[in-house]
């Protein structure tokens, strides 16, 4: 019977939410048995979220001050150590998936799937390759243990009401100390979280400076929105990389999109395929945004995005 | 710090609309221009300026693939790398296949850095550098935005999804790629002249007596599902309404 394993991404405090989209996925495979484990320096509350997300079967918490931050080098022979008697690893294709995953599968020896999107048997997977432009089907032969990342945005989190048994287990592996956390910046804000949020306001090249970047912030604030960017508008400074959607930066499937003085190059378009409804708002009527949007406004964005946030705060 | 190994990978260019071909069997390569992967020239860039700085004597660029990917390697020496090597074979490798013969190169060559881009743009895997210090059992800086070298150590901030990391390795180490690294140098024609003249060995991955291992080979390739064309609204009033009747908004 299949029997999946998720890796936690936490932050020390509570689970990410990319992990209920990896349960999701995971009971995409038909009678399989799920089972979260959390490696943290304390990892209580984790492992009660983890417990409490519906289609888990049960919760493995691997406390070690070694597991204070997540550093792939530290968990990936954790996680290989743990692996006997699943057949499947899957870890979110966030950074912290993208990091320990592969690492873990070579620790393995074995190939790693990157971002599942769809699940067509226990060992048939669909994944996007050159940004999205083709959809290829894997198989994965008999005997080999799969180890993968989960596309979140092909997925919806499983609910919560589950009540998972959470079981502490101690590892013997020898952990190496030749990699060593300093720190992270970490981008603060009020304002919903690029990867979850239901709305997303993007701003591209064309806002022209950090300080241009606030008409987007505004907007988005009125219509309660997270806020994304291009890579070109992140290159420039105008806002921090964190906020970088598309190819290279973060995938996203949001119920409403808005992309504002974005061209549309296909890096970017990869990184909105699963939004719900994606607004352009460009001046030029030949950018290839408007061939994917549901609404398109030709408009020079420094009258009609001060004008929207109007409208909708009235 | 004495050699730096960087991979180079023969991939599409980034400007290429990729299509599936007709037969599902892969993608429209016919006539298609091949690049150095994007992220593998911002890698070779950094191991150039850390050789610049005095910190490496030696760089080497790698490629694993079809003969063609010599014109890669071409660009990375014309870019200032000091000799090539071509691992040969008509196969599509997989990321494990490519690391273990990475690894190979690094135990022959003794290399103490190498710097892979983050993914590539055909593949998107974004598994290789990870692999390759799993097998190494090294430590592995990946999505790197800026790398400061410290004698046998090396601090790098990482782009993670909630803003920028910093760790510190220890040398031999993996650091992967990230866009905002650097921006690569463009050739100039003098240099590709001299490039010429660099050394450029062959390998047939026959030869180099690896099992790289089985393969997760796609069985099909499909396009995907395109979004069509919406309508376009007359200004931001009818906009703020189309969203509102939506419930959008
Ligand atoms: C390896 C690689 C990975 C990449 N990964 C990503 C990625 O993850 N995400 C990403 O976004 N890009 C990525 N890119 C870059 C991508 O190819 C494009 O260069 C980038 O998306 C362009 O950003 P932009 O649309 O903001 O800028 P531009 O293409 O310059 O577009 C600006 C747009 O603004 C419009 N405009 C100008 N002034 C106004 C105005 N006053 N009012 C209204 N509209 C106006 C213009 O008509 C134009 O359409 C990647 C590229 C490479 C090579
Ligand atoms: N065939 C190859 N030849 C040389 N380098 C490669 C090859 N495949 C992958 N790499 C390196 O590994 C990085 C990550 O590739 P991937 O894991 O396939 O996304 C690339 O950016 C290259 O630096």
């Amino acid at each position: 019977m299949p029997k999946v394993l998720i890796i936690a991404e936490h932050d020390g405090e509570s689970l990410n939410p990319s992990i209920p989209k990896c349960v999701s996925c995971a009971r995409e495979i038909d009678g399989a048995t799920i089972e979260i484990a959390v490696f943290a320096k304390s990892g209580d509350a984790v492992a009660a979220e983890a417990a409490a997300v519906e289609g888990v079967n049960r919760v493995l918490m691997v406390e070690n001050d070694a597991n204070a931050h997540a550093l792939a080098a530290v968990l990936a022979p954790q996680v290989a150590a743990l692996a006997d008697g699943y057949t499947h690893i899957f870890g979110p294709s966030t950074t912290f998936g993208k990091d320990l995953m592969p690492r873990v599968a070579a620790l393995l020896d074995v190939n790693q799937l990157s971002d599942i999107m769809e699940v067509l048997g226990p060992r048939s997977f669909k994944r996007p390759i050159y940004a999205g432009n083709a959809i290829i089907t894997v198989d994965v032969p008999d005997g080999i243990m799969i180890v993968a990342t989960v596309r979140t945005a092909s997925y919806q989190a499983a609910g919560i009401g589950g009540s998972a048994a959470i079981e502490k287990v101690a590892i013997d592996a020898e952990l190496p100390s030749h990699t060593r956390f300093v720190g992270v910046q970490i981008g603060k804000s009020d304002r919903p979280d690029l990867q979850t949020a239901a709305k997303v306001v993007s701003g591209g090249r064309a806002l022209g400076s950090s300080e241009n970047f606030e008409i987007i912030f505004k907007l988005a604030d009125a219509i309660g929105a997270a806020v994304g960017a291009s890579r070109a508008a992140v290159d420039a400074g105008y806002v921090p990389n964190e906020l970088q959607v598309g190819q290279t930066g973060k995938i996203i499937a949001p119920d409403l999109y808005v992309a504002i003085g974005i061209s549309g190059a296909i890096q970017h378009l990869t990184g909105i395929k699963d939004a719900g409804t994606i607004v352009a708002i460009n001046k030029d009527e030949e950018a290839p945004i408007f061939e994917v949007a549901d609404f398109g406004l030709v408009a020079d964005l420094f009258k009609a995005v001060p004008e929207m946030t109007e409208t909708v705060s009235k | 710090m004495k050699k730096i190994l960087v991979g180079l990978k023969r991939a599409v260019d980034y400007n290429v609309r990729v299509r599936v071909n007709s037969s599902g069997t892969g993608v429209e390569t016919e006539g298609v221009k091949m690049s150095i992967n994007p992220f593998d020239e911002i890698a070779l860039e950094e191991a150039l300026r850390i050789k610049e700085a005095g910190n490496a004597e030696e760089i080497i660029v790698v490629s694993v693939g079809v003969p063609e990917a010599q014109q890669q390697l071409r660009t990375g020496l014309a870019m200032g790398a000091d000799r090539a090597i071509l691992v040969t074979t008509d196969e599509q490798l997989q990321p494990l296949a490519v690391a273990k013969i990475l690894r190979e190169l690094v135990n022959r060559e003794s290399i103490d850095l190498v710097i892979l881009g983050k993914q590539t743009i055909d593949g998107d895997n974004n598994q290789t550098g990870q692999m390759l210090a799993g097998l190494w059992g090294r430590p592995q800086a990946t999505f790197a935005s800026k790398v400061e070298l410290d004698g046998a150590t090396a601090k790098v901030t990482r782009e993670v999804d909630a803003g920028l990391e910093t760790i510190e390795i220890d040398l031999p180490a993996v650091i992967t790629a990230d866009l905002r690294l650097n921006e690569p140098r463009y050739v100039k024609l003098p240099d590709i002249m001299k490039a010429k003249k660099k050394p450029l060995d062959e390998i047939a991955l026959a030869d180099l007596g690896i099992d790289v291992g089985q393969s997760l080979a796609p069985s099909a390739y499909a396009p995907p599902e395109e979004r069509s064309r919406g309508v376009m609204v007359g200004g931001v009033a009818e906009l703020v309404e189309a969203l509102k009747g939506k419930g959008l908004l």
